[in-house]
């Protein structure tokens, strides 16, 4: 994305595919972040084959914030593993430009043997980050995401926010540059999941990485996203890809917010009812 | 940063913060008085001093009826004093500590060979399709059934002895490991090789520790069998002038010493209970450290005093 392209989505005039953040760091290159072309994912074989991904093509500008919805069945987790690596297309190309990738789940999936400071330690030491300097790393993570105080406690000891949290700072001991968050606040209280959105959008702000966010709330994608691209179900595909221009910090239930987000659950709607047949 | 993102930032924190207090409760980092520790080991007590009181009384009660004549079975009458005068005995001791040394030392041979195979079994799938079945297979061996083989290939001596603790310990050392290894969560597989756990960093932080729980469980089998190959061992490989517990046990049988023989099985009764009680605590703390165990107050719910205090 150019700077004319970002002056333009500042102006308000961006086209449904450019990023509009009034308030983020400025994009750095032209080139995306992670380029998806044309990507199909086939499960299983002949007549009990299902389709997950069918022709998806996406792009995430460097520091831009990309949510992704949609109903039950649309691959949406499907695609964050491509994005990761952790799964290949079976036909098209996903690149992140040899980006680090880090990745967050629904579940904390920290490793239950391990204190929450050995937790983050992980990825430095997989990384080869010295001991003195991987202590002070830690520490800093821990205090970034208001945990300081609970570096001994294992996994079992914290809430399930404080987990989240846990595995928040380990995605960022990562350096990555995508950030790829699979419905990580989806199993939490409103109060808990409406904080660590403002803690999120903080550091995502400061560090200026890529954010692609998997959830099926529609309001958290516009409270959250830059964009917020709609997949279809069974098989995916991209259906809308929505720009959201409302000025950070958002508030969930601001009035522009809640109009945004019934605007998309319309189409959301639309698409559910397809599947009525 | 403004002014204005710094107060939001300390404000969010302050939220933060009050969520997590109200969340994870008042700290429980308490520290233990010593009526309350007094009160635990009782808890941990009671029920098996009751148990042995039960049990000594009907042996007392199964010899009042004489269901056997007096001098074929004896009662706790004559076998606790027996047992009690022959602990005043270096003799009993000196082969506690033959056979306990040699329990120790085939056992850790057993723990590295059967850890190495197990290891291997199941890292590498071709190995495991061909010798996978054959380590339950060799569990399943009854361990009288090695001597002949033991005592063919390395004599009547000690070293036979440590083969008979060996290969019936570590089939089950083994198992428990690839057991482990299999029971690895695929979520905390994603999430490490997702961070770029490769490798060893992957088996140190990873595949080994999810495999722990299982691992403890194949190693008090493997004791257990391990108990057993050692006494198959002692009672019918007879090595000279080493006594042993078994030593001891077959030397009563030959002077038909009932009072002895029975005084014998009660310390070989003894040193399995105490081992055991060893790997329940081992377990446990691998348990509390996990989450997976109930504070103590809870976990022991039901108590003697339940009904009648409160």
């Amino acid at each position: 994305m150019s700077q004319t392209d970002q002056q333009a989505s500042l102006d308000g005039q961006a086209t449904a595919t450019s990023p509009a953040r009034p308030a983020g760091p400025p994009s750095v290159t032209g080139e995306p972040a992670i380029q998806i072309t044309d990507v199909s994912k086939t499960f299983g074989k002949g007549q009990s084959a299902t389709v997950a991904l069918d022709g998806v093509s996406l792009s995430v500008a460097p520091g831009e914030f990309v949510c992704l919805i949609g109903a039950s069945g649309c691959g949406k987790s499907t695609l964050l593993s491509l994005v990761a690596g952790l799964d290949a297309p079976t036909s098209g190309t996903v690149s992140s430009g040899g980006r680090r990738v880090a990745f967050m789940f629904q579940e904390p999936a920290l490793f239950p043997w391990y204190t929450a400071a050995q937790n983050v330690a992980l990825p430095l030491r997989a990384n080869g980050v010295g001991r003195k300097q991987r202590q002070e790393r830690v520490r800093d993570l821990l205090e970034s995401v208001h945990l300081g105080g609970f570096a001994d406690k294992r996994p079992h000891e914290l809430s399930g926010g404080m987990r989240q949290r846990v595995a928040l700072a380990r995605a960022l001991a990562q350096d990555a540059e995508v950030l790829l968050m699979d419905e990580p606040f989806g199993a939490l209280d409103a109060m808990t999941r409406d904080l660590l959105h403002e803690l999120l959008e903080g550091i995502w702000r400061r560090q200026g990485f890529s954010v692609l966010f998997v959830t099926h709330e529609v309001r958290e994608a516009v409270r959250l996203g830059d964009r917020v691209v709609l997949l279809s179900s069974r098989p995916g595909r991209v259906l809308e890809d929505f720009s959201i221009e409302i000025e950070r910090p958002r508030g969930i239930d601001s009035g522009q917010t809640v109009e945004r987000a019934l605007q998309i659950k319309a189409k959301l709607n639309e698409e559910v009812l397809r599947h009525v047949g | 940063m403004s002014a204005d993102t710094e107060s939001a930032n300390t404000e969010q924190a302050a939220a933060i913060t009050g969520l997590d207090n109200l969340e994870t409760g008042p700290g429980d980092g308490a520290k233990r008085t010593p009526g309350e520790l007094g009160g635990k080991v009782w808890r941990a007590l009671w029920p098996k001093v009751l148990a042995i009181a039960i049990v000594v009384g009907l042996w007392q009660l199964v010899y009042a009826l004489k269901v056997k004549p007096h001098d074929i079975l004896p009662g706790p009458g004559q076998v606790l004093p027996a047992l009690w005068d022959q602990l005043g005995h270096g003799q009993l001791w000196q082969a506690i500590g033959t056979t306990l040394r040699r329990a120790v030392i085939g056992f850790a041979l057993a723990l590295v060979i059967g850890s190495l195979v197990g290891l291997i079994v199941a890292r590498v799938p071709p190995v495991r399709a061909a010798v996978g079945s054959m380590i339950t297979g060799l569990q399943t061996i009854p361990s009288v059934v090695w001597i002949p083989f033991a005592i063919i290939l390395f004599g009547n001596n000690t070293t036979a002895i440590l083969f008979m603790v060996i290969i019936t310990a570590a089939p089950s050392i083994a198992n428990g490991l690839i057991a482990g290894v299999d029971f690895t969560p695929p979520l905390l597989m994603r999430a490490g090789r997702s961070m770029g756990l490769r490798r060893f960093a992957l088996y140190r932080d990873l595949v080994m520790p999810a495999a722990l729980p299982p691992f403890v469980a194949g190693l008090k089998q493997g004791w257990a069998f391990a108990w057993h190959g050692l006494f198959a061992g002692e009672l019918l490989v007879i090595v000279p002038n080493s006594p042993s517990i078994g030593v001891l046990l077959s030397s009563d049988q030959d002077q038909t010493d009932i009072v002895g023989v029975i005084s014998i099985m009660i310390v070989i009764l003894v040193l399995g209970v105490a081992v055991d009680i060893l790997f329940n605590v081992l377990n446990e703390s691998i348990r509390r450290r996990r989450g997976l165990a109930a504070a103590p107050s809870t976990s022991r719910g039901w108590r003697l005093s339940a009904g009648v205090a409160r």
